[in-house]
């Protein structure tokens, strides 16, 4: 009975996380979006800053109509979007915040491999939705969705084998307890690589040729309206939180910081992917989108053999402090 | 799926033989799970075969390949499992609705999926499927899975009986695989090529050959517009 307290506690609070940091994630982008621009944004819902804007956002969501195209293939349409949210829910549960039992939603032994492997099957939500709205834009976006995912997904799993290598292990609580602060330089490539890589999977800028708004209008959600549009928006930031949460778990030893992990193990998560998550916004706001041929080009000319040096790199130092 | 029991697997080559027999009379709850997961995947799979839709043939084999990482899960094979959906559902059938999306995927009924063949291939399909059933009850009746113990489907057990047991098999399937990635890039590369030479013969033949490239690098073409 205790068992199914506590399964169940865990799964309420991974929800609770993935409602609540994806639109943490967004109100921040509105700000820093602001500033860095040099302009306003919403100032107005709520008084103080905006601070409502979100919500208003979310009301002005559900108030509109769910439409569906004619010509479109109805059910794929509208089961899309819960393709391509539903598994950075399923991300969130294994992604450790702090050193204990309770800090993790689902300790899985093969963390790594289940992380990124789900991750890659949300890219299937938008391939349907390109597919199923019967537009020549959702067409052209889903396609290059497709180009993007399949460019990237290589750095990307070899930049995650290397940490699993020099881990040891490829369970993420267990990496985390095999890390030393010298690995950061250690694995340096290999982060970077990580990182850009899962970028240009969520296609964020400026790897957002797939929704590029100046040539195809939104890509694969141009005909999505209402509370199914914003499911796909939500997508987006929950794969950020998802993104950076990885990427500090891996390569920025995620609750070990100056002062010891004990107790405040999970605010040096939580701090590093926030800054994490920072730079995600920063980045969109200062590049330029990349054409696809240069998007293409950057993964396979440059992502991928920078991925194989980290890999020989840690394979190397493995072997000579073993 | 995390939620799946701790269990274990085969993945020792050399599996325990069995000292107790095995009765299916009173079967557990993950004897029952695998068995109505299998009839899922198995009505996915006849879908996938038979439904005149392109792409729905294509996402009904997403919850066939789905359906039988869920039954590696549920034998204990945790690895195996997230590597079956790494590879299929994440790459090979994104790969394949690129292929569809690319050349023609029609919404509604495409009239001539459809095959002449379609009683060959349900009897080869038979066939195969007779054998590999055969084969594989044969060679493992006395093999089980103790689902109770502790896990033996872990990476662990898996890498270590992959790189201790079966090494060679395994670089020899590498070097396969090195043999069909070269392979594919010289196709590619002489389609190019001849495109190019019958674009240099006669004006009008450049469109042809090249949307036939496989093009592991499909936008640069984009880029060249």
């Amino acid at each position: 009975m205790n068992g199914a307290l506590d399964v169940a506690l865990r799964l309420v609070a991974v929800f609770v996380v993935f409602l609540v940091f994806p639109l943490v994630v967004g109100q921040t982008e509105h700000k820093v979006m602001a500033h860095m621009q040099g302009r306003l944004g919403p100032m107005y819902a709520g008084g103080f800053h905006g601070w409502a804007q979100l919500v208003a956002d979310g009301v002005k969501f559900a108030q509109k109509e769910d439409v569906v195209p004619a010509q479109a293939d109805r059910r794929v349409f509208q089961l899309a979007p819960a393709v391509a949210l539903l598994p950075y829910l399923l991300v969130l549960l294994v992604i450790p915040i702090g050193p204990g039992e309770g800090a993790v939603g689902q300790a899985v032994d093969a963390g790594v491999f289940f992380a990124l492997a789900v991750m890659g099957v949300g890219v299937l939500g938008s391939l349907m939705a390109g597919w199923a709205s019967a537009n020549k834009f959702s067409l052209l976006g889903g396609l290059r969705t497709a180009a993007q995912l399949l460019a990237y997904e290589l750095p990307m799993l070899l930049a995650a084998a290397s940490v699993a290598m020099a881990a040891g292990t490829v369970s993420l609580p267990g990496i985390l307890h095999a890390f030393h602060w010298w690995w950061l330089p250690w694995q340096l490539i290999g982060a970077v690589v990580f990182f850009v890589a899962g970028l240009a999977e969520l296609q964020r800028p400026p790897f957002d040729m797939p929704v590029a708004d100046s040539e195809i209008i939104f890509g694969a959600y141009t005909e999505y309206t209402g509370l199914r549009f914003a499911l796909f928006l939500l997508a987006e930031y929950a794969g950020i939180v998802v993104l950076c949460g990885l990427t500090t778990v891996l390569f920025l030893g995620g609750w070990h910081g100056p002062w010891g992990a004990d107790g405040l193990g999970w605010v040096w998560t939580l701090l590093k992917a926030a800054i994490l998550a920072f730079v995600v916004i920063w980045l969109r706001v200062t590049y330029p989108r990349l054409r696809e041929d240069q998007l293409q080009k950057l993964s396979w000319t440059l992502l991928v053999p920078l991925s194989l040096a980290q890999i020989a790199l840690t394979g190397i130092v493995k072997v000579v402090i073993s | 799926m995390s939620l799946a029991p701790t269990l274990s697997l085969a993945a020792a080559p050399h599996g325990s033989l069995a000292a107790a027999p095995h009765g299916f009379l009173s079967p557990t709850g993950v004897e029952i799970a695998f068995l109505l997961v299998g009839l899922v995947t198995f009505g996915a799979a006849l879908i996938t075969v038979t439904t005149r839709q392109l792409v729905h043939a294509a996402l009904w084999l997403v919850v066939a390949l789905g359906g039988l990482a869920v039954e590696y899960l549920l034998l204990t094979a945790e690895f195996i499992a997230w590597v079956q959906v790494l590879i299929y559902v994440g790459s090979v059938v994104v790969l394949l609705l690129f292929g569809l999306m690319l050349t023609r995927a029609p919404i509604g009924r495409s009239p001539d999926a459809d095959s002449d063949n379609r009683w060959v291939a349900l009897a080869v399909a038979t066939a195969a499927a007779v054998a590999l059933v055969w084969v594989v009850t044969n060679a493992f009746r006395t093999t089980w899975i103790d689902l109770t113990g502790p896990a033996a489907g872990t990476t662990r057990v898996t890498g270590a009986s992959l790189f201790r047991y079966w090494v060679l098999p395994f670089e020899a399937l590498s070097v396969l695989l090195l043999a069909a990635l070269v392979g594919a890039i010289v196709l590619s590369r002489k389609a190019k090529a001849k495109a190019k030479a019958d674009a240099d013969g006669d004006g009008d033949a450049g469109d042809e050959p090249a949307a036939r490239t496989p093009a592991p690098v499909p936008a640069q073409k984009d880029g060249a517009r």
